[in-house]
C-alpha cells in the first residue's frame, strides 16, 4: 500500500532558507544544504523548496543550489517558484529536481502545464494552487500570493482550476488553503474534501498545520495522498520522526526506515 | 552511464558518487562496450529514450550485450518487447509488454509516493532489502505479471517493482531517491556477478 508522505517545504531567498508567516517578515535559517539534510534525516518523505523570491520579482530560480540539493538528498525533491517556462523547467530538473511546481505562471498561461507535461511527462509537473473562499462562500484562486503587495484575486474557481489543470497534464497538485495558511489551527478540511473529489492525481494539502493530531484529521477526512507544512518543522514544534511513529501508531500507513 | 536523455541522469550519478564510484556518462557505442557495467536511466515516456538508443546504434549493441545493465524506471520498461505509452518497440531483452496501472475510484495515477517492495525471486541484488521495504517510485505504466520479477509491488494491481534475467535487471523504483534501501541496491548491482 501507497503510504501518506510528510513534505516539509523550505522556503528558499538568495540561496539560504528562511521563515515566517509566509508572505512578511522572513528571518533566515541558514543554509539550504543543512536544512535538507536534517529533515531527510528525521525521516522527511519528500521535500519542497520553494523561491519565495521568484514570481513576483520576475526572477527564475538559481539552479545551482538545487544541483548542490540534488547531489546530497536521495529522497526526492520538489522545486516551485519562477518557473514559467519549458527551458527554465528542464534547467532545474537536469540540476536534478525530480519534479517542478508550477503556480502563477500557469494561471497567467494555462497551456503551460500542456508544454511541461509533453516536454518532461505529467509525473514531473506539480501545479500549485493558492485558494481562499470569498465572500459569496466560493473558493478562488490567488496568484503572486509571495509577495502581498502583489497578490491578485481570479475570477477562476478553485474547483474548476483544478479540473483544468489535469485536464492540461498536471500529475500533482498542491493546495495552499490560504485562510488557515500560517496560523497552525488545523488544515482546511472542508476545501481539501471538495478538491479530492475532483482530484483525480495525487493531492497534497497545505495550509495550517499545527499539531500532530491536524496530520490524521487531513488524512482520514481529506484523503490526501500527502501534506506539508513549513513552521511547525522549522520551530521544532513537531518532530517528523515522532509525528510519523504516532501516524502509524494510529493506522496510517506512512513509511519507515 | 547510458545518456538516452533522461532528467534522473545527474542524480542517478550523484547516487553513485555517494558510493564512492564517478560513472562514465557516454553515448558513444565504443566506450559502452567497454564498460563493466551498463546503467540505463530514463524518466518521461519510453518513445524519446528508444530513439536516442536507436540514433546511436545502442539498441542494435545492447541486445547483444552480455554486460550487467540496469534499467531505471523508463530504463526498465525499454528493456521489454512493448510500451502501450505510445505504442513503442523496446529492446525485447525480457519478455512481457508495458502497460498503464488499471484507474479506479480512490487509487491515484501517477503511481507516486513510497510504496512496499514484496520478494517474489532470490536474488543478489536484494542482498540486505528486507521483504516489505519501501522505496519511491513516480510512474503511471509498469509490467504485470512478469515471470523475471525478484520484486512486486502492488497499486491496484500487483506489478514487477524489480527484474531481473541473465545480466539484464531493472528496477520500476527510483533507487537514486529511495533513501538507504536504494543505495543498498546499487552497491548490490555494483557487486553483481551475474553467470
Amino acid at each position: 500500500m501507497l503510504s501518506r508522505r510528510i513534505i516539509p517545504c523550505l522556503d528558499v531567498r538568495d540561496g539560504h532558507v528562511v521563515k515566517g508567516v509566509r508572505f512578511r517578515d522572513h528571518v533566515d535559517m541558514g543554509a539550504i544544504e543543512a536544512l535538507a539534510l536534517r529533515y531527510r534525516n528525521e525521516g522527511a518523505d519528500e521535500l519542497v523548496f520553494y523561491d519565495i523570491g521568484a514570481s513576483p520579482e520576475m526572477r527564475s530560480v538559481n539552479v545551482a543550489w538545487v544541483q548542490r540539493v540534488s547531489d546530497l538528498l536521495d529522497i526526492p525533491f520538489c522545486v516551485a517558484g519562477g518557473i514559467d517556462s519549458v527551458e527554465r523547467a528542464r534547467a532545474v530538473l537536469h540540476a536534478g529536481a525530480d519534479k517542478v511546481s508550477v503556480n502563477t505562471p500557469a494561471l497567467l498561461r494555462p497551456p503551460l502545464i500542456d508544454e511541461l507535461a509533453a516536454a518532461f511527462g505529467s509525473q514531473c509537473v506539480v501545479v500549485g494552487i493558492d485558494s481562499q473562499r470569498d465572500a459569496d462562500s466560493q473558493w478562488r484562486v490567488r496568484s503572486h500570493s509571495g509577495d502581498p503587495s502583489k497578490m491578485q484575486v481570479h475570477a477562476r474557481r478553485t474547483l474548476d482550476w483544478v479540473a483544468e489543470a489535469q485536464q492540461r497534464g498536471a500529475g500533482e497538485i498542491v493546495l495552499n488553503c490560504m485562510g488557515s495558511d500560517g496560523v497552525r489551527e488545523g488544515y482546511d478540511l472542508e476545501q481539501l474534501r471538495a478538491v479530492r473529489a475532483v482530484c483525480a492525481v495525487p493531492l497534497v494539502a497545505s495550509g495550517g498545520a499545527g499539531t500532530a493530531a491536524h496530520f490524521d484529521d487531513v488524512f482520514k477526512d481529506a484523503d490526501v495522498d500527502a501534506a506539508l507544512a513549513a513552521s511547525v518543522f522549522h520551530s521544532g514544534a513537531i518532530s517528523i520522526a515522532e509525528l510519523k511513529s504516532g501516524l502509524r501508531a494510529r493506522g496510517i500507513e506512512v513509511r519507515h526506515d | 552511464m547510458i545518456d538516452a536523455g533522461g532528467a534522473n541522469l545527474g542524480s542517478v550519478c550523484a547516487a553513485f558518487a555517494r558510493l564512492g564510484i564517478e560513472p562514465e556518462v557516454s553515448r558513444d557505442p565504443a566506450r559502452i562496450a567497454a564498460a563493466a557495467k551498463l546503467v540505463l536511466p530514463g524518466v518521461g515516456a519510453a518513445a524519446p529514450v528508444m530513439r536516442t538508443l536507436r540514433e546511436h546504434g545502442l539498441d542494435a549493441q545492447l541486445r547483444e550485450s552480455n554486460t550487467p545493465l540496469l534499467g531505471i524506471c523508463i530504463g526498465m520498461q525499454v528493456l521489454f518487447n512493448r510500451s502501450e505509452e505510445g505504442d513503442v518497440e523496446g529492446l525485447g531483452l525480457l519478455a512481457g509488454d508495458v502497460c498503464k496501472l488499471p484507474a479506479s475510484p480512490g487509487l491515484r495515477l501517477p503511481h507516486m509516493g513510497w510504496n512496499h517492495l514484496q520478494r517474489r525471486r532470490p536474488s543478489p541484488l536484494l542482498e540486505g532489502i528486507a521483504d516489505g521495504a519501501q522505496a519511491y517510485f513516480v510512474h503511471s505504466y509498469a509490467v504485470v505479471g512478469s515471470s523475471d520479477a525478484i520484486l512486486e509491488t502492488t497499486h491496484g494491481s500487483g506489478f514487477a517493482a524489480a527484474v531481473a534475467r541473465g545480466t539484464v535487471a531493472g528496477v520500476q523504483f527510483h533507487p537514486e531517491r529511495s533513501a538507504a534501501l536504494g543505495a543498498r541496491f546499487l552497491k548490490n548491482f555494483l557487486d553483481w556477478q551475474p553467470a
